[in-house]
């Protein structure tokens, strides 16, 4: 397991950080000193978790490879709302590439550092669900099979988010969206569809596979290490919620985060060659009411005639996930 | 200027981009009272004291305590701890362990012999304490820090009041209690032993500028009993003073004690120790309704004392006692039923409570006595003005610890009277409940349990019962502490702004909002595990 949690002072290592604890041993996060490799003034909405998910990660890709990080960034939200020309957040070196391209400009970069004999300065391409589970999909999966030397960085909230919130096939089941609207006898995204992308990165078998959350900083911020140690394709998926598609409080997304994390419904690991090395296991289990309930996009599953089926459906899917990431609490564990 | 092809305008920075201005909310940080603060009956500010513990600095926290209670080596043994009844950890998993903190830092400063530091200027006013239990001393020692010079006078041989002659050894070993006694001395505070009082008012004209009463409550409360010649019927006061003479009360094989309160708990399990084949208590109620503690309670049933609920005694012959059987009736009060039953008793102690000696009062003008208690107001003055009391002859719950918060709520009244001003306590900030913290942060600890002495030498010995923690163990209990209401720079808000809106000033200065970038989503307030942050919508 690339990070061994802190206990007992205090807050251990489940917050940013801790006084108690030695510099070295404390998060990128809570350095003063930290790159802020996004900075203020972006247009990202009011608690954007990809906002947050972009800057602990990259931050934390900084960190690791001594600030020699070129980025390739896909369009999406993440491009938007960071970079109408001719102003920009990013305070590294950064490429806006097409929607659905970004792995193979990334592979492209990471091509011509190599020519050019740059070992030090790193790749990594990063997008949100829809350039990277759907329209950017071929290229990933060349950048994977290929093995490029590439770090790549899904930030998941879902869906098409700035374009007004249509469905992507990370759209979980029965979520509500512009495109899966909440009418009809089964309302919302249909069961049965879309994909998990981590999975399918982990079939190429390529050397590094992640999962993480915005609401465990200090197992993303070792995920990037780790990953940053390799050299090859790496693929880290982080879920990032949503205030405006997914329909909770600004002040709730990292709540969410920790919600899908404890529900089951968003399974946290690291995978190497394709086989599974580490999971965050729940800490305190939680039914997946809890996480639905608080999401306007579920509104249509409460109310007076709540959808008993459907919420135990997804509670189905949430076991499955328990099971087969072996996510159940244990003695002794994180 | 050349520019690439199809590039018109210079690259800018998105700091050009006030997004401050989005703001509906803006969080702002705060400091709230933490519950253990708002429970300690003696004003501790107890969770201040424990961030110095926690990280390891014992000197700093022992000092931030004394700045509230001289007595924590004592405190950490006697006191009931209402703290970890406030204490929010409770909701997590267990209170944290307070009390025993206290006593490691109490027990480390007796080792390491760490000394107040020295009053301030001094102002010239003398202050006479009458007596010299928790109240008394702890009146003398802030009067002395504001640099006034306090003299006790103790009627008794020794200082240290009910917790020399009413709390049993094997509770508050008096190694501990001379200790902290001297180190008050040492500190300036004047004891002079064997010295009564009888007239408060010529007192005030022998060159006293003003007077705190903390004489206690002393004379105990009498039960008419009908007893042969032969029996041996004793007060619990007179039980526990004698312990400090050279020779043991002679308490007999078969001892009956009747009451319900600490004060009963205390005398049975000190003559199990004395030797007593058999201690009794009798009560007329029942034990919820009992007024000693239930811990109290649980450690003498341990010690094989056992109780008799809803009796009272008749009549105590030469070597039995008559007891009659309670019932209670629909408002809860107990009622006599007419059944008898006769006990084995060599003695009986009579503990049902008791008044404080008054005598001393008698000339002084205005002085309001209710219900045996002197009626004193919110800066603990009496209705004679210079004249201040509190303690057991002021309080209604009689505590160590109540007596030590009353001691320096008259100092800093006495302070104020002394300088013609008016007494005006600080303004609380409102308190930190568990509902504005959020407790997913804090590692799970489970209570760390103190030694417990076995049980044939508590029966047999007057050993302390309840050890002290060793260094790991306090350290580890003091980090249990959630820090609620109060900043103890976690960095979260710093971590979790997905704005970099959050400025860290640095060790021990705490964090700044840059609100030229805050939109105001709220999530540091959200995120704060210890409830530090609020949300305040913005004007217009």
């Amino acid at each position: 397991m690339s990070f061994q949690p802190v206990k007992f002072y205090q807050t251990g290592t489940f917050t940013v950080g801790n006084r108690l604890l030695p510099p070295e041993e404390r998060s990128v996060q809570a350095s003063a000193k930290r790159y802020n490799s996004i900075n203020s003034g972006h247009r990202a909405c009011q608690g954007c978790g990809e906002a947050l998910g972009a800057r602990y990660a990259i931050d934390a890709a900084m960190e690791a490879a001594d600030g020699q990080i070129i980025a390739a960034n896909a369009t999406g939200c993440l491009e938007v709302f960071s970079t109408p020309y001719p102003e920009t957040s990013w305070q590294i070196p950064w490429i806006h590439s097409l929607f659905g391209n970004t792995a193979a400009v990334a592979t492209g970069v990471a091509a011509a550092l190599k020519v050019k004999g740059k070992r030090d300065v790193r790749v990594v391409a990063q997008g949100g669900d829809g350039g990277t589970t759907d329209i950017g999909f071929g290229c990933l999966s060349g950048m994977f099979e290929r093995n490029d030397d590439v770090l790549y960085i899904c930030y998941d909230n879902g869906g098409y988010m700035n374009t007004g919130v249509q469905r992507s096939s990370a759209t979980p089941p029965a979520a509500r969206t512009a495109t899966t609207m909440a009418v009809g006898p089964e309302p919302g995204n249909v069961f049965g569809q879309g994909k998990f992308v981590p999975a399918i990165a982990m079939a190429h078998d390529i050397p590094y596979v992640a999962t993480a959350t915005v609401a465990d900083l200090r197992d993303l911020e070792a995920k990037v290490s780790r990953a940053m140690e390799i050299r090859g394709a790496r693929y880290i998926h982080i879920l990032v919620p949503c205030p405006l598609g997914w329909g909770t409080a600004s002040h709730d997304t990292i709540r969410m985060a920790r919600l899908a994390k404890e529900t089951g419904i968003f399974p946290v690991f690291e995978a190497e060659h394709g086989e599974i090395k580490s999971v965050l296991t729940i800490r305190r289990p939680l039914p997946v009411e809890e996480y639905l309930r608080p999401q306007k996009r579920y509104a249509h599953l409460f109310g007076k005639n709540p959808a008993v089926e459907t919420i135990a459906h997804i509670q189905a899917l949430a076991d499955r996930n328990i099971r087969k990431y072996r996510l159940e609490a244990r003695q002794g564990s994180h | 200027m050349d520019k690439p092809f199809a590039i018109t305008l210079d690259p800018g920075s998105s700091l050009a981009n006030h997004t401050g201005s989005w703001r509906t909310f803006r969080p702002e940080y705060v400091d709230r009272l933490p519950p253990c603060n708002v429970a300690c009956p003696a004003g501790e500010n107890i969770q201040a004291w424990l961030f110095h513990a926690e990280s390891g600095d014992y000197e700093a926290a022992w000092r931030s305590l004394v700045e509230n209670n001289p007595l924590p080596a004592i405190m950490g043994r006697v006191c009931y701890h209402p703290c970890e009844g406030g204490c929010n950890r409770q909701h997590v998993d267990a209170a944290v362990g307070i009390n025993s903190v206290e006593r490691f830092l109490g027990d480390e400063a007796n080792k390491q012999g760490w000394k107040f530091a020295p009053p301030a200027v001094a102002t010239g006013k003398r202050v006479l304490v009458v007596g010299s239990g928790p109240a008394g001393l702890s009146a003398a020692y802030h009067l002395t820090r504001m640099g006034h010079k306090a003299v006790i006078h103790e009627a008794a041989p020794l200082a240290g009041g009910m917790m020399r002659f009413g709390i049993p050894k094997y509770r508050l070993p008096r190694e501990v209690l001379d200790a902290e006694i001297k180190r008050l001395v040492e500190f300036g505070v004047e004891i002079q032993l064997q010295t009564k009082v009888s007239d408060v008012q010529q007192a005030l004209q022998d060159g006293f500028d003003a007077v705190f009463l903390g004489v206690g409550a002393h004379i105990a409360k009498r039960a008419y009993i009908p007893a042969g010649d032969a029996n041996k019927v004793l007060d619990a006061v007179a039980v526990l003073r004698g312990m400090e003479d050279h020779d043991a009360p002679m308490l007999g094989r078969k001892v009956v004690v009747y009451g319900g309160g600490n004060t009963a708990i205390d005398v049975a399990r000190t003559a199990k120790r004395l030797g007593a084949e058999e201690a009794i208590i009798v009560y007329r109620r029942t034990r919820d309704k009992m007024p000693a503690h239930d811990f109290e309670v649980e450690e003498a049933l341990q010690e094989g004392i056992s109780i008799k609920w809803l009796s009272t005694i008749k009549e105590a012959g030469e070597s039995d006692i008559m007891v009659e059987k309670m019932a209670l009736d629909d408002k809860g009060f107990p009622q006599p039923t007419g059944e008898f039953e006769r006990i084995e008793a060599d003695s009986v102690v009579l503990a049902l409570g008791q008044d404080a000696d008054l005598a001393l009062l008698e000339n002084v003008p205005g002085l309001v006595v209710e219900g045996g208690m002197i009626q004193v107001d919110g800066g603990m003055m009496t209705g004679h003005p210079g004249v201040f009391a509190g303690g057991d002859m002021a309080g209604s719950e009689r505590t160590v610890t109540v007596a030590v918060g009353h001691g320096k709520k008259a100092a800093r009244a006495i302070d104020a009277w002394l300088r013609g001003a008016a007494y005006a306590p600080a303004e609380k900030h409102e308190v930190a409940t568990i509902e504005r913290m959020n407790p997913w942060y804090y590692s799970d600890a489970p209570k760390t349990m103190r030694p417990v002495l076995d049980i044939i030498r508590r029966q047999s010995t007057f050993e302390e019962v309840l050890g002290g923690l060793d260094e790991n163990n306090a350290l580890f209990e003091a980090r249990r502490c959630m820090s609620c209401g109060n900043c103890f720079e976690c960095d979260n808000c710093y971590g979790v702004c997905p704005d970099n809106a959050v400025i860290k000033l640095g060790p021990g200065k705490r964090f700044r909002f840059n609100f030229d970038y805050c939109k105001g989503c709220g999530i540091c307030a959200t995120e704060c595990p210890c409830g530090a942050i609020r949300m305040v919508a913005e004007e217009n």
